[in-house]
């Protein structure tokens, strides 16, 4: 469904991504794990269109995403953080976003109701407190039932009930056979989420496996004890 | 594209800065109109506040505005939107509302005192003038990552559209002194849209019979309907172009 094909992207001095390659089906969640820097904010923000890659392509569907900017409305997206206009209020921001998608499927309002944000419509986005931003972000990731979610960080900033509701979401979606992207250092809840890891550090991929393949070559059954045990040993990989 | 200008628009609107400055065109083109007792005269001082105040408004309230809209714009680049229709109608929604605050605030005194020629001309280049600096103002934040250093490139290029270019072309005048220098200072005044429209507009004025051997040679190109044709293509190149460069720019910019 997603492709990108040796994507690099230099910021300044910084080799954010280096001859990236990844395939990413339907049906599919997978776990974007690797150190602070290691560039997954930009493959993710890459693959949106939001940082243009220096080399390399990436395709949706097919398409070259350079030219067909309407692959976006399959994708819904999570920022690490979500950034709004500050003098807009919830509800504005909602319908805002409603009327320039002009989405003529299902509208999917779960998220708001689970949240509780119906009562806090009214209030300025300026007012909010990061945890309440993260959830209006999530809102909008899942607001037009798209076939793609990435999803950067989701939980962070989350209290545990709304991010066991989040999860529990997430788990959802996926069994409608959807495209998950998730990247989070939390990896003890992506346990129950991810079918395939794709690590990476210092702007390189390391590797794309399933999680029982990763599970086999390390010996641990645990996400996170796998993960340590890959990057202690980074240098035999 | 009309639901990202209305919803800018909006917002402009909300913000009451773009209200204040069409009082304060309203207030100034009024008082300006009552305290001279010949109206041929008012449009004369209030060419000098409009060539001073409306570039400086424009660019410095396009300027903050592009950078105070960072996160709207990080928020609709992630939408199925052309990253082409978002610029254009941050333009579209910034020219749009400083036109109008213009030409409420200045057009409708104008024609209320002096509806003719010259009044029309003054309209249609203060509308002209609020798009070439807005358009100005986006190439700059564009350019700039640094909110502040954007702001002060604005401010320099006001700096240097309303007072440094005189100087600098004064300074040729003086040192070539010796040389026909009149022909070629039509093609300079190309070079800085304020002049340009100083220059169009006090052509239409008695005062321009002052002007000495180069005002009878821009009487001479600018007079003339064809001259009157160029100069309005090249202020609408001083739209155009750097709105097509920012364009550019802002669809290779990473967010």
């Amino acid at each position: 469904m997603i492709i990108a094909n040796n994507v690099s992207k230099q910021f300044g001095k910084l080799q954010a991504l280096q001859n990236v390659s990844v395939t990413c089906n339907k049906g599919e969640c997978i776990a974007l794990i690797g150190p602070n820097g290691s560039g997954k904010t930009t493959l993710i923000k890459s693959i949106l269109g939001m940082v243009v890659p220096d080399s390399g392509f990436i395709t949706f569907n097919g398409n070259n995403i350079l030219h067909h900017w309407q692959y976006r409305s399959e994708i819904g997206y999570m920022p690490q953080i979500g950034r709004y206009p500050d003098n807009m209020r919830i509800v504005d921001v909602l319908n805002m976003m409603k009327d320039i998608r002009q989405h003529k499927g299902a509208i999917d309002e779960e998220l708001i109701a689970a949240f509780g944000l119906e009562e806090l419509k009214q209030k300025r986005m300026r007012t909010l407190s990061g945890g309440t931003r993260q959830k209006v972000s999530a809102c909008l990731a899942f607001l037009f039932d798209p076939q793609v979610l990435i999803l950067d960080e989701p939980t962070a900033g989350l209290d545990p009930v709304s991010s066991e509701i989040l999860k529990e979401k997430i788990i959802r979606e996926k069994q409608k056979g959807k495209l998950v992207l998730v990247t989070s250092h939390v990896l003890s809840e992506l346990d129950d989420l991810v079918t395939q890891v794709i690590y990476m550090q210092d702007g390189e991929l390391r590797f794309h496996k399933t999680i029982e393949a990763l599970r086999e070559d390390t010996g641990q059954e645990k996400l996170s004890k796998a993960i340590a045990h890959v990057m202690l040993n980074a240098s035999t990989l | 594209m009309k639901k990202i200008i209305k919803y800018v628009m909006a917002d402009i609107l909300r913000n009451r800065i773009v209200l204040v400055y069409l009082l304060f065109l309203l207030v100034a083109s009024f008082s300006v109109f009552s305290l001279e007792d010949n109206s041929s005269k008012g449009l004369l001082s209030l060419l000098n506040i409009i060539l001073l105040i409306v570039p400086l408004i424009s660019i410095i309230f396009s300027t903050i505005y592009v950078y105070n809209s960072a996160e709207f714009i990080e928020l609709l680049v992630s939408q199925p939107l052309k990253r082409k229709s978002i610029w254009i109608s941050l333009f579209i929604g910034l020219a749009g509302s400083l036109s109008i605050a213009f030409f409420i605030g200045v057009g409708i005194p104008v024609l209320l005192y002096e509806a003719n020629m010259v009044g029309f001309l003054m309209i249609g280049v203060g509308i002209l003038l609020s798009i070439i600096f807005v358009a100005i103002a986006m190439l700059a934040a564009v350019k700039t990552r640094d909110k502040a250093k954007g702001i002060g490139v604005a401010i320099l290029l006001w700096v240097y559209f309303s007072i440094l270019f005189d100087g600098l072309v004064l300074f040729l005048l003086f040192q070539f002194a010796d040389y026909p220098l009149e022909k070629a200072m039509v093609g300079v005044s190309a070079l800085n849209p304020i002049d340009l429209s100083r220059i169009l507009i006090l052509l239409q004025l008695d005062v321009s019979a002052m002007m000495g051997y180069t005002g009878a040679i821009f009487k001479d190109f600018f007079g003339t309907t064809t001259g009157m044709l160029i100069s309005l293509l090249v202020l609408l190149t001083w739209v155009s172009l750097p709105v097509w460069l920012s364009v550019r720019n802002f669809n290779r910019k990473d967010l």
